[in-house]
C-alpha cells in the first residue's frame, strides 16, 4: 500500500543536542506504528516533525503528494485542524474551555455548526467515560479525565492520521484500553492511520509494527541500547 | 499443579462425563493448554481415590467414557479449602530466559547474551502483538481478555526484565567471570 506519511533521513537539534539523527518512517492508511525507545530518544521530536508543528533540520516529511517541510505555517496548520489529530504529552486542553467546547473547538475551526461540534463533542466524551465532566474545565477534572478528554478532541474530526504522544500515560489499564481500544477501532474502520508514541510494551501490542529509537536514531536490536556497547 | 482442583470446581455444578470436563475446562480456560482426555482420566482416577469424586451414573458397557463423575462432600470441601488458600509467591526464580542469559555469559560472552536478549524481546513482543489482537477482536468473550490480560501482563513483566538485564550484562559479565 502506498504510504499516507512518510518521513526520510529526518534530522533535528536543540542547539547542541541532536535529538534525531537520520529517521526514516513510514505510515500506510489505517495502520498503526509504535515508537519506542528510553526516555530523551527523540519520540516526541519525531512526531512533531511529522505532524508538522516542528521544521525538521534536514529531511523530508511527505503527507500524500506533499512536502510539509517546502508549505507554510498557514497550510501546515490547516493540515493539522483538518487531517491529521494531535495528541500531545503534556498540557493539551485549554484551560478557559469546559471539556465539551475543548472537543468541539477542532470542528468550530473547521467551520461545522455550533450544534452539530456540540453534538460530536458529547458523543466522544460519552465513549471515552467523560460525559460527566462536559461542562467542567480542565482544572476541575483529574489527569485520566482531562487525558480522555483529549483524545476525544484529537479523534473528533475523524482525522486521516492520528499523532499520539502516550495517550495513556497517565490511565489505569483499564480505561487506558477504552482508549487504544477506541483507537484501534477507528484506525481499522476508517483507515486512520497512527503514529503512537509510549515507553509501556503494553501499549506497543496494539500496534502493527515498532520503531524502536535509541539516541535520535532506529535502533536494530529493539531494546534501545546499543548493541556491543 | 491445579488440575484437579479445576475439574472438582467444574464438577461443583452437577455430575459430568470425562469429556464435558475437558471440552468445560478448555472453554473457560481458553489459553490454557487444553486437557488431554487421558490427563482427565488419569485424575478422574486418583480423585476418585481419595474420595473426592464418584461415579454417579454408569452405561451398560462401562467404559471410563460412559462414567459421570459426581463431587463428594469432601470433594466439595477440598475444593473450598483450596479456594480459601493463598497461592505462595514463586520462591524460586525458574525460567529458560534467565538461565539463558546466565549461561551465555558463562559459556560465551555478553555479545552473546544481548544477541539472545535482542532476540528474545523481538520473540516475545510479536506474541504480545498477537494476544493483544485477539483480545480486541470482535466479539472477543470476556473469558478471551481476561486470559489474554494474564499472558500479556506475564510477557509485559519478561520485556521489562529483558530491557532492564540489557542494560547490566557488561557488569553480570565481569562479576561471573571474577
Ligand atoms: N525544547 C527543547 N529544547 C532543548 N532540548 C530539547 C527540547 N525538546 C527536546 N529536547 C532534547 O531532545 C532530545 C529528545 O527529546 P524528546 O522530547 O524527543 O524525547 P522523548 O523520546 O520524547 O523522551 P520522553 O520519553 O522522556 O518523552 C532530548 O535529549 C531532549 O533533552
Ligand atoms: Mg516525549
Amino acid at each position: 500500500m502506498t504510504p499516507i506519511l512518510r518521513g526520510s533521513a529526518l534530522t533535528r537539534s536543540y542547539g547542541p543536542t541532536l535529538a534525531l539523527r537520520g529517521v526514516d518512517v513510514e505510515l500506510s492508511p489505517g495502520e498503526i506504528l509504535a515508537v519506542t525507545g528510553p526516555s530523551g530518544c527523540g519520540k516526541s521530536t519525531l512526531l512533531h516533525c511529522l505532524s508538522g508543528i516542528l521544521t525538521p533540520d534536514s529531511g523530508a516529511v511527505h503527507y500524500r503528494d506533499a512536502d510539509l517541510t517546502t508549505r507554510s505555517e498557514a497550510d501546515r496548520s490547516k493540515l493539522r485542524r483538518t487531517e491529521f489529530g494531535v495528541l500531545f504529552q503534556y498540557g493539551q486542553l485549554v484551560p478557559e474551555l469546559t471539556a465539551a467546547e475543548n472537543v468541539a473547538l477542532p470542528l468550530l475551526l473547521a467551520g461545522t455548526g455550533r450544534r452539530a461540534a456540540r453534538e460530536a463533542a458529547t458523543s466522544w466524551l460519552d465513549r471515552f467515560g467523560v460525559a460527566d465532566c462536559a461542562d467542567q474545565r480542565p482544572g476541575t477534572m483529574s489527569g485520566g479525565q482531562q487525558q480522555r478528554c483529549a483524545v476525544a478532541r484529537a479523534l473528533v474530526t475523524e482525522p486521516a492520521v492520528l499523532f499520539a504522544d502516550e495517550p495513556t500515560g497517565s490511565l489505569d489499564t483499564v480505561t487506558g484500553e477504552t482508549v487504544l481500544t477506541e483507537i484501534v477501532r477507528t484506525a481499522r474502520e476508517r483507515g486512520m492511520a497512527v503514529l503512537l508514541v509510549t515507553h509501556d510494551a503494553r501499549v506497543a501490542g496494539y500496534a502493527d509494527r515498532e520503531l524502536v529509537l535509541l539516541d535520535g536514531a532506529a535502533d536494530p536490536s529493539g531494546l534501545g541500547i546499543g548493541i556491543g556497547s | 499443579m491445579s488440575t484437579p482442583h479445576v475439574l472438582l470446581g467444574l464438577l461443583a455444578g452437577g455430575p459430568r462425563h470425562g469429556y464435558e470436563l475437558k471440552r468445560a475446562h478448555d472453554e473457560r480456560m481458553p489459553r490454557a493448554k487444553p486437557l488431554a482426555f487421558g490427563q482427565v482420566y488419569a485424575t478422574l482416577g486418583r480423585l476418585e481415590r481419595d474420595g473426592l469424586v464418584e461415579q454417579a451414573e454408569k452405561d451398560q458397557d462401562g467404559g471410563p467414557e460412559r462414567v459421570a463423575y459426581a463431587l463428594t462432600s469432601r470433594g466439595r470441601v477440598a475444593l473450598d479449602e483450596w479456594l480459601h488458600t493463598v497461592e505462595t509467591p514463586a520462591p524460586y526464580v525458574v525460567s529458560a530466559l534467565f538461565n539463558k542469559v546466565v549461561v551465555a555469559l558463562l559459556a560465551a560472552d555478553a555479545d552473546r547474551a544481548r544477541s539472545y536478549l535482542a532476540d528474545q524481546r523481538a520473540a516475545h513482543m510479536a506474541r504480545l502483538r498477537e494476544l493483544t489482537a485477539a483480545k480486541t477482536a470482535p466479539g472477543a468473550s470476556v473469558g478471551d481478555v481476561v486470559a489474554a490480560d494474564f499472558a500479556i501482563a506475564h510477557l509485559d513483566a519478561d520485556l521489562r526484565w529483558l530491557q532492564a538485564t540489557l542494560l547490566r550484562v557488561a557488569d553480570l559479565y565481569r562479576e561471573v567471570h571474577a
